[in-house]
């Protein structure tokens, strides 16, 4: 049983190690990141609608983290913004920085489409705006009304996407998440970069080989 | 670079080198084991030389020369019936996890290219499907195929009847329980939003309980043992049970890590579920399917100790390589690369210990089901791996990271090294526990072909064309729409694959369905995919 318990505790010490390391560290360095002042909290609803990207799994297929354009000269000429620094994410919970680009990145969404409308139509079928998108539609996240009354959201579908009677209007959620693309714009000029002293200027140079 | 990276570096990489040099001096100085002596362990006496899986007509079964000898055999024919019905528990309910995983990832790989299929239910959009192919295929099919094998390994490797193995059968209620609630979380929209924690961490704490209720019996039955030496095996089955449940409640602790940071932990956890967990299941398994069926021990037990500690150390900081070129300190995604080169050295050794013991036996692959699927699981993890550690260069990261090549390079892991290392395990273990053999050699033929040419096709399409997607991704003059158009043949061909490889699990499930209903003639002979032409006609 001795040597049985010493590869356990050996096992569980080397995992404590890794955690301080890659948990404990870089969270103490992180959260002492200074937030942009241009950065604005998420209002209410951008919240709501930042739950709905979350429950309909957005992540899966777009990241919201550009990267320096001295180590991955597409992301900022695709016109996706300025590499991101850990202080643009202080309102983030849960992060979605993403793994996948199956769709583009959408950390600046806001900022290349600022139409509510565009994103809407966008929405309810991707292919009414982009040819050959194989992004899903979101039908759900609709209703189909015959007459829209005071106070709805409607939203025109060019044909043959829409209804061939009625109108298309949005739900709260449709709205909360267009209005969440809308606020994902990080066009104000970085802040500090990602070093540990403060007064060091090439950390860009420090971040990518 | 400033001061206090440098010595945060150094201070790791002293640590790390300290550690390796401490083990291999413990080693020289047999400080750990018998060396080769304890490599025979897993063979009750005068066994060695004989396949537990007589993939030779001309072997007769083992059941021992002296009556010494065949007590050992029957002995662990005792202890492998003592965990029966904690392995059946476990196994049964991996087989329903993998049959429900397919289907979702097949419907997610089909809307990848038929955008409008199923959009109509929120239930079943894409963004929610994904998650739950995910985790139903983790958490449902490896990690509980993998618990009911360590359960079926443990009395064996401690040759001593499992203890407490009611506390194994009520934790695999609970696991189903965690796993029901929280597919069913995401399909409600109530994922928790990070890859691989979908889960809400009030679910979680049922797999924290069903986890420990599994590490009780491994505590019990490991004071119970009747074995000098520690099989390199239950090195890495209670290491990998140590690990799981702490990593798991560290990266679920709610609210705990908010913005960047959340990345960082996410995805350290993300990769040490693969590589704290699911890896040192795998090889542990392939470290005792191998020998036992060849009849020959592993040709060097100190090498797959060094293997075994170098692991943890290497394997435990890599998850930062998930965040290269993104908002995080440098000298971290730096710690995470430097270690996922190095963990060439545990994936080198375990490739010597496995393929060299395989050298000059490869004629068995053409007639144990279990040594094919293992073998090739084993080969796989050597390449997986190889891929795994180039794929961190920040030069072949900035192409491979965001596009299909990474997702390829998942499912190699996942599947064709792991997945195939649990199907031979469960083709070896199912016979032992119901006294009956497998009724027909041709499903299990047939389930090897549609999987293997499936996660061929699976890997081949989606590597070259995640390769080539990432290069035009850093060429902003190839607009966004033309990559995409030029993945969709790719998208296709995975669909094929993922088809074959349902198709696959189909088979299995319902060969395994009939092997716990007794179907098929009574027979003393193992079902192997040759039969056994040359005995019938002496």
């Amino acid at each position: 049983m001795k040597r049985a318990l010493a590869i356990m505790v050996g096992a569980a010490l080397i995992l404590l190690l890794a955690t301080l390391t890659l948990v404990v560290m870089p969270y103490l360095q992180m959260s002492a990141e200074q937030v942009p002042p241009d950065l604005k909290p998420y209002t209410e609803q951008q919240q709501r609608g930042r739950q709905v990207y979350i429950a309909n799994g957005c992540v899966y297929c777009h990241s919201q983290q550009p990267r320096d354009p001295s180590f991955a000269p597409g992301d900022k000429a695709r016109g996706w913004g300025r590499p991101s620094v850990p202080g643009d994410y202080a309102y983030d919970e849960p992060h979605l920085l993403g793994t996948m680009r199956t769709g583009p990145d959408l950390f600046n969404i806001g900022a290349r489409q600022p139409s509510i409308d565009w994103q809407l139509m966008h929405l309810y079928n991707p292919r009414a705006i982009i040819k050959g998108s194989i992004m899903p539609s979101y039908p759900f996240l609709f209703r189909h009304v015959d007459e829209p009354v005071e106070g709805d959201k409607v939203v025109n579908i060019p044909p043959p996407y829409g209804p061939e009677s009625g109108k298309i209007v949005a739900t709260e959620d449709a709205l909360a998440l267009a209005e969440y693309m809308l606020a994902l714009d990080h066009t104000y000029p970085a802040p500090t970069l990602p070093t540990l002293p403060p007064k060091t200027d090439e950390p860009k140079e420090n971040r990518a080989p | 670079m400033t001061p206090t990276i440098a010595i945060l570096l150094i201070i790791t990489f002293v640590l790390s080198t300290v550690g390796l040099l401490l083990l291999i001096w413990t080693i020289a100085n047999n400080q750990f084991s018998h060396g080769q002596a304890a490599a025979r362990t897993i063979f009750s006496p005068g066994e060695e030389g004989h396949s537990e899986d007589r993939a030779r007509p001309a072997d007769e079964p083992f059941t021992g020369d002296t009556s010494e000898q065949a007590q050992a055999i029957e002995a662990r024919w005792t202890a492998d019936q003592s965990s029966r019905t904690a392995v059946l528990t476990w196994l049964s309910s991996s087989v329903f996890w993998l049959l429900l995983g397919s289907f979702f990832g097949l419907a997610s790989s089909i809307k990848m290219h038929l955008p409008e299929f199923l959009t109509a239910s929120e239930f079943l959009t894409f963004g929610r499907i994904r998650p739950v192919h995910l985790n139903a295929v983790t958490y449902g099919w490896a990690s509980m195929a993998g618990i009911g094998v360590a359960l079926f390994l443990i009395p064996r490797l401690f040759k001593t009847s499992l203890v407490g193995g009611k506390y194994a059968v009520i934790g695999g209620f609970i696991w189903n329980i965690g796993l029901i609630l929280g597919l069913s979380a995401i399909t409600l929209g109530l994922s928790d939003g990070e890859e691989w924690l979908e889960f809400p961490w009030q679910v979680d704490l049922l797999f924290v309980v069903g986890g420990a209720m599994c590490a009780a019996p491994l505590l019990l039955t490991a004071a119970n043992r009747n074995v000098e030496h520690l099989y390199v095996t239950s090195w890495y089955l209670m290491a990998a049970l140590v690990w799981f449940p702490i990593l798991f409640l560290i990266a679920n602790l709610p609210f705990a890590f908010p913005g960047a940071s959340g990345a960082t932990v996410n995805w350290w956890f993300a990769h040490n579920v693969l590589g704290l967990w699911v890896t040192p299941i795998g090889i542990g398994i392939a470290y005792y399917m191998i020998p036992k069926i060849l009849g020959r021990p592993i040709i060097s037990y100190q090498l797959s100790l060094i293997g075994f500690w170098s692991l943890a150390l290497f394997y435990s900081q890599v998850g930062i390589h998930h965040l290269i070129g993104g908002p995080i300190p440098t000298w971290l995604v730096t710690l995470s690369i430097v270690h996922s080169v190095m963990m060439s050295i545990p994936v080198i050794t375990v490739a010597i210990n496995h393929h060299g013991t395989m050298m000059g036996n490869f004629g068995r692959l053409k007639d144990s089901p279990t040594l094919r699927f293992v073998w090739i699981g084993a080969l796989m993890y050597t390449v997986a791996s190889l891929q795994g550690s180039m794929e961190a260069l920040r030069s072949i990261n900035v192409i491979t990271h965001f596009t299909h090549y990474t997702v390829a390079h998942a499912h190699l892991g996942m599947y064709a090294f792991l997945s195939f290392i649990l199907f031979g395990a469960v083709y070896f273990i199912m016979p032992r526990l119901t006294n009956w053999e497998w009724p027909w050699r041709k499903l299990i033929s047939l389930h090897f072909w549609l999987v293997s040419i499936g996660i061929l096709i699976y890997v081949v399409s989606l590597t070259v064309a995640g390769w080539k997607q990432g290069v035009a991704l850093l060429d902003a003059a190839m607009p966004f729409m033309d990559i995409v158009k030029m993945t969709l043949p790719a998208l296709q061909a995975r669909t094929l694959g993922g088809a074959l490889m349902t198709l696959g699990h189909l088979v299995f499930a319902f060969h395994f369905i009939a092997m716990l209903m007794r179907q098929g003639a009574a027979t003393e002979q193992p079902t192997l995919f040759r039969p056994a032409i040359k005995e019938n006609a002496q």
